[in-house]
């Protein structure tokens, strides 16, 4: 396990060497990913929630950077801390109003992706949000302004919020907050017989998901320099997170790594190879089916075994 | 320690439990026996605080706690094990008990030190790092004990611990159960199994559809008329005293 921490790491630190921006921003697209796969995880895997609305978290963390600095001329960097604690706030909230209500496994999917729809419904008709046009964020590089020219600045910090949500999965797995979330998966009623409250313990986790996802929308806007609608809430966006800790290991520290890794290079593979629209969705989708199939725990099964 | 007054409970048309009255003294084993559909399991059930009750109170070391959250009540110091077993079947074995271990202890490491102690003294220690969906029957009723008591409770609720298990097996835990008691912790536990109930408990409550119908000594409740009829059919007291 450890060998494979230090190889990760190593691929990690290759993308700064690299001579090409399109190599570097694939090295992007990728760890961001793995983020958002792993900021999933928390709650999809480690608690058995399985979201399949997690854009929401990403489309308030993508718009409340983007509107604050448009509108209100706040610095970019703000947008970090204002985007984790609307994500926090709207993990908890929606959790709580769902759990209360009793919801589980497939409702709680449905709600979850209602959530999200409602959210791009509403960008699409607000003023504040640039309705259906969204937002360009002017380009005005450097560090003050959190844009940068050089694709592998933002690619540090895309590993930066990675090694964050790695490290609270590997919290999850080690601490006593993992443990009750585990019991709650595992078992309501038992949990709830050794004094554990799951609606407290599973709204916690995914305001902390929600958290996470949102510092990636942050990070996703500020790097592409502009937000819509469907980019923010879009139903590709949650599957997408869902896609890379399922295939990679729901519930596992290193899946959503690998998961990010193995389907952006199938993706591009596919593209530079075969370059029909769809047929990338299509490939994930097969990818999906053997994971399911063959290797339920996911591809991080193989490497413990 | 418990006092349980009037307590009810309708399902639709059904009155699963009326009016029942339950006393658990301090340092004791009390048992809670009937024939099946009596109404015992919903009477722990509320108890515990898994189902609200329709009418009645319940209070334990001298605080209302009708109505309150089984949460809550767990963190009391009121604990009830499940007659269908609930084992976190994707932990192991000391993962499992460790979760009862972490309502009173907030470091992982003693948490797992507490929670492996326990389950080496309910004999679980070889199973200890296996998954817990790999034990017999057996040893998920051990597990569902040992995570109880890794909550550190001071009152204990069994609910048929000794159902599906081996003559061997029922001698066993009835050893366990007596050194739960001798280490501090009262008891209460729902039986089926008359012999199991005679060995340990000192109090015998006798539920019948819904209804207390006898208390006393585990001799005076096994010689009730009343408690023969539950069990075994109208007139079946007469057959027996040969009257």
């Amino acid at each position: 396990m450890r060998w494979w921490w230090a190889g990760v790491v190593a691929l990690a630190v290759v993308p700064f060497a690299l001579p090409s921006q399109a190599l570097v921003n694939l090295a992007l697209l990728t760890a961001v990913s793995a983020a958002l796969g792993q900021a999933w995880n928390l709650a999809g895997g480690f608690g058995g929630l399985t979201s399949f609305g997690h854009a929401v978290f990403f489309g308030i963390g993508a718009y409340a950077g983007a509107v604050l600095q448009t509108r209100w001329g706040w610095s970019p960097w703000l947008g970090l801390p204002a985007a984790a604690a609307l994500g926090a706030l709207a993990g908890y909230g929606i959790g709580a109003a769902a759990f209360r209500a009793g919801l589980r496994g497939s409702y709680f999917a449905l709600v979850t992706l209602a959530f999200a729809e409602a959210a791009r419904v509403l960008a699409n008709s607000l003023d504040l949000t640039g309705g259906g046009l969204g937002i360009l964020i002017p380009l005005r590089p450097g560090l003050a302004n959190f844009q940068f020219t050089d694709r592998r600045a933002s690619y540090a910090l895309a590993l930066l919020l990675l090694a964050g949500t790695t490290a609270a999965a590997a919290w999850l797995r080690r601490s006593r907050f993992g443990a009750q979330l585990a019991a709650v998966r595992e078992g309501e009623d038992a949990a709830r017989a050794l004094g554990i409250d799951p609606v407290r313990v599973k709204a916690r986790v995914l305001a902390g998901s929600g958290a996470l996802t949102a510092l990636g929308g942050t990070l996703y806007a500020q790097t592409y320099l502009y937000v819509d609608p469907s980019i923010a809430f879009g139903a590709e966006r949650s599957v997408e997170m869902l896609l890379v800790a399922m295939v990679g290991g729901a519930g596992t520290v290193l899946g959503p790594l690998l998961g990010a890794v193995v389907l952006h290079a199938v993706a591009d593979g596919s593209r530079a190879l075969i370059d029909v629209p769809g047929f990338a969705p299509m490939l994930y989708g097969v990818l999906l089916l053997c994971v399911v199939a063959v290797l339920p725990g996911g591809l991080a099964r193989l490497v413990r075994a | 320690m418990l006092s349980v007054r009037g307590l009810s409970k309708r399902f639709g048309g059904l009155r699963a439990v009326q009016g029942v009255d339950l006393d658990v003294p301090a340092g004791g084993i009390t048992a809670l026996i009937g024939p099946n559909g009596a109404g015992k399991t919903t009477t722990f059930a509320m108890v515990a605080g898994f189902v609200r009750p329709d009418a009645g109170t319940v209070m334990f070391d001298g605080a209302d706690v009708t109505g309150w959250p089984p949460e809550r009540i767990a963190l009391a110091g009121m604990v009830r094990t499940f007659q269908v077993t609930q084992p976190f079947a994707g932990l192991t074995v000391a993962e499992n008990i460790r979760v009862g271990a972490f309502l009173r202890v907030h470091s992982p490491a003693e948490a797992m030190a507490q929670a492996r102690e326990v389950g080496a003294r309910l004999g679980l220690g070889p199973m200890l790092d296996r998954p817990a969906a790999a034990l017999t029957v057996a040893g998920r009723k051990r597990l569902e004990v040992a995570r109880a008591l890794a909550t550190r409770p001071r009152l204990l609720l069994l609910d048929e611990v000794m159902a599906g298990l081996n003559p061997t097996e029922i001698t066993e835990i009835v050893a366990l159960v007596r050194a739960v008691r001798d280490g501090g912790v009262t008891v209460l536990l729902i039986e089926h199994i008359m012999q199991a109930v005679a060995a340990l408990a000192e109090d015998v409550f006798v539920l019948a559809e819904g209804q207390l119908i006898a208390r006393g000594t585990p001799r005076q409740v096994a010689g009730d008329p009343r408690v023969i009829e539950a069990y075994l059919g109208h007139g079946a007291s007469r057959v027996l005293t040969g009257a």
